[in-house]
């Protein structure tokens, strides 16, 4: 059995979706995407004023056009990631401004070689089942910012990929590059290595660029994960249960849009719901409601029947301490509990915006300690305990026990350096170091231990090739992030 | 002689009642109470309290954000009095404000807003994924002291740049300030575009308003 946390009775799951329903319906959802306009008329919706009325019954066909599953490969075309069910990934947060440099623990722009450091580690990670386009890099043009980070990362990374476009028009160039690796845009539509993040603007509104995002993507065959972000108590109603509604009602129009541009296409149920901090405005993605509203939206979406998508792992502190610890923690095992099927948001502090390699690591140890938990407890043999008592007997020596040898590692996870179970002494010998310090030296360790995963050299030259005449286009001479 | 009235008037705004504080202002003038005097006695040490106790973490932003809902309604109802009497409120200044071409990310911008409305400047709000010139023309326009630019993608942050060419295009520069911020951007950005000031938040940006235009 895996453990489960379910955090909404069945009734008001249904209330959640029938307050969605309504919703979508009146006030409506304003759209703005023509090509999405387009396809929400033809099929019967009211349009007024660019906001589309939704009738429940539209909304039904395609949530029940939408798959109930469906995987990500990696390069060597294994299907690895599986998006349905109960399966639980985690990939690293996408899209931040800042990394915390771990030798100032200042929090400095990202460049392109943060972003090669932060996929390499992940890389040597086997907790990370998909890669990320995890920071922006400023030392490309802006215009070309979302298309490059894919772009190293397929350079160096064979694990899946959950990305996302910052504008409209980048969308077709990073299918292109997807299409280069995957052999053709056929192979790419067969097997995926891709999942893009699209964001609808809260409350219940998609922009040109989102719109026209689902549509390209649902014609193309490339999963899209509607990422809906309502804040609760700024840009969504100030109660979980409001805020859940909204979600819904949010999603639900996102695969409206994406089913009607190409029914059958892959798409998930994903989120970022978090609530508003009142204190400091900031998006509190380390609070305990963050993780509840994240669980209970995967609810909605697997009662629903669809493959989901959370946010949690990151936190709110500005260094890798006790807070980031206790509030990743925290968050990944209610996310993994929850059953959702992708986890974004590890190695993430500061609300979104700064990442650390540092905290990568430590965060896949409490991934690995989630993981242990949904493995669950298990019979292992004939007898619970009674076969091993025939043989230990009252003297109780387990440890001479040829079981304890042979079952010690199914049954115990066995955390990396990051984590001291040490003694004293021996931790006082080995330079009291602290989580930091010792994050710090593993990151070291991975990265020298990290190799490039093969990449043929005529696809290499077709993914240089595509991106250098986007980068031509935006004045950039040089590309950087190729070393190693 | 009024003091009952003032402190309601200062208590409605602390509790971000706008029914109440369009009655309170409604019964003052009534009471011959002039409007500017409504304002400076009672409107202005509510909504001082609250900046204070917000500050001090005792408040919060619904708080804040309702103060300044409650000081806008006062304010529309004293404001055709204060026009007869020929009285003018003295804004601190017009500030126009907006989240710059290509960028949807609204709710740093209207708090910003709110909060430098509460704080007793005039604002208007160009809202969202507003193109470069507009910051420009509409500045112009309204003879504006300010403009407040937010952006939160590093792709559109560049576009702060184009609203100070704009203005500096429309002949608006050095008078016009040019105030920047959102997640991305740094101080060190504001410099090398040649804004005037960066904000990190709302309190920031009103104390930066303030300073720019020496109050
Ligand atoms: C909410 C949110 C959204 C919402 C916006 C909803 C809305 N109606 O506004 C939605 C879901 C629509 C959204 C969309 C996207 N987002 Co967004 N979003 C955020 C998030 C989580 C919070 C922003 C926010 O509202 N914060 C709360 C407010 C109060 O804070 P603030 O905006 O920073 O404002 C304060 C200060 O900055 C300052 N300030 C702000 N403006 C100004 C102006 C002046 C003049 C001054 C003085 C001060 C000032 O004062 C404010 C008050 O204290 C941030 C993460 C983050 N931590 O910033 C990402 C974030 C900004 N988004 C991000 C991204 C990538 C996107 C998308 C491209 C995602 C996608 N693939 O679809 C789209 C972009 C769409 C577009 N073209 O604009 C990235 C940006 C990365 C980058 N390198 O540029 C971030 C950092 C998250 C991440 N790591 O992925 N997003």
């Amino acid at each position: 059995m895996q453990p489960k946390l379910e955090i909404l009775e069945r009734e008001l799951i249904e209330r959640i979706l029938g307050e969605a329903f309504t919703l979508i319906a009146e006030p409506g959802v304003k759209v703005q995407a023509p090509a999405a306009v387009e396809l929400l008329a033809g099929a019967g919706a009211r349009i007024e004023e660019g906001v589309a009325h939704i009738p429940e019954a539209l909304a039904r066909r395609a949530l029940a056009s939408a798959p109930r599953e469906f995987f990500l490969h990696n390069r060597a075309g294994e299907a690895v990631v599986r998006y349905g069910g109960d399966a639980v990934q985690f990939d690293p947060g996408s899209s931040c401004v800042h990394i915390l440099d771990p030798a100032t623990l200042e929090h400095r722009m990202t460049q392109a070689a943060d972003l090669v450091r932060l996929v390499q580690v992940a890389e040597m990670l086997p907790q990370y089942a998909a890669q990320s386009t995890a920071v922006v890099c400023n030392d490309v043009p802006k215009e070309t910012g979302d298309l490059y980070r894919l772009f190293l990362v397929l350079l160096h990374s064979s694990k899946p990929i959950v990305t996302g476009a910052f504008a409209a028009h980048s969308v077709p160039v990073m299918i292109e590059l997807l299409a280069a690796d995957s052999g053709g845009r056929e192979a790419l539509r067969r097997k995926p290595r891709a999942v893009f993040d699209v964001c609808p603007s809260p409350p219940l509104h998609w922009s040109e660029f989102a719109g026209q995002n689902l549509a390209d993507l649902a014609r193309a065959g490339v999963p899209a994960e509607v990422v809906s972000v309502p804040l609760a108590g700024a840009a969504a109603p100030v109660t979980l249960a409001g805020t859940l509604v909204q979600h819904a009602a949010e999603c639900i129009s996102g695969i409206v849009i994406h089913q009607l541009a190409q029914p059958g296409a892959p798409v998930v149920w994903g989120g970022a719901p978090a609530i508003f901090d009142m204190r400091s405005g900031i998006t509190a993605m380390g609070a305990v409601e963050t993780a509840m509203l994240n669980v209970a939206c995967a609810q909605v979406g697997k009662h629903l029947g669809l493959p989901t998508h959370g946010y949690l792992t990151g936190s709110d502190a500005k260094v890798m301490d006790a807070q980031a610890g206790m509030e990743s923690g925290v968050a990944a095992l209610m996310g993994a509990l929850g059953g959702i099927n992708m986890i974004s948001g590890a190695g993430m502090l500061d609300s979104l915006a700064c990442h650390s390699a540092e905290k990568l690591v430590l965060d896949a140890e409490t991934i690995a300690m989630a993981q242990r938990v949904l493995q669950g407890i298990r019979p292992r043999g004939e007898s619970l305990a009674l076969a091993m008592f025939a043989q230990a007997g009252l003297r109780g020596e387990f440890l001479k026990l040829a079981e304890t040898r042979k079952l010690f590692r199914s049954e115990q996870h066995l955390p990396s350096s990051v984590i001291d179970r040490g003694s004293l002494h021996a931790w006082e010998q080995s330079g009291a170091k602290d989580t930091f310090a010792r994050a710090r030296e593993r990151v070291a360790e991975l990265l020298a231990a990290y190799r490039r995963p093969a990449l043929a050299a005529e696809v290499e030259g077709e993914l240089k090739a595509i991106v250098g005449e986007q980068a031509r286009r935006a004045g950039m001479e040089q590309l950087p992030g190729l070393g190693t | 002689m009024h003091d009952d009235l003032y402190l309601a008037l200062r208590q409605c705004i602390i509790d971000g009642d706008p029914e109440q504080a369009i009655e309170l202002c409604q019964r003052a003038l009534a009471a011959g109470i002039a409007a500017l005097d409504a304002i400076n006695e009672g409107l202005v040490p509510g909504l001082n309290h609250v900046g204070e106790q917000f500050a001090q973490g005792e408040m919060f932003l619904p708080d804040l954000v309702m103060a300044g809902e409650a000081m806008k309604a006062a304010t529309a109802i004293l404001e055709p009095a204060m026009q007869k009497a020929g009285a003018r409120r003295e804004t601190l200044g017009k500030v126009v404000l907006g989240t710059v071409q290509g960028d949807i990310h609204e709710i740093g911008k209207t708090l910003v807003g709110t909060m430098l409305s509460a704080s007793g400047f005039e604002v208007h709000d160009l809202g969202v994924d507003v193109p470069f010139e507009t910051f420009a023309v509409k500045a112009r326009e309204l003879n504006a002291d300010v403009v407040g630019v937010s952006a939160l993608l590093t792709t559109t942050m560049t576009g702060q740049k184009n609203v100070v060419e704009a203005l500096e295009r429309h002949g608006l520069r050095p008078r016009v300030k040019i105030v920047v911020g959102g997640a991305p951007v740094t101080r060190s950005w504001g410099e090398e575009i040649g804004a005037d000031g960066y904000g990190e938040d709302a309190l920031a940006a009103v104390a930066l308003a303030k300073t720019l235009l020496g109050k």
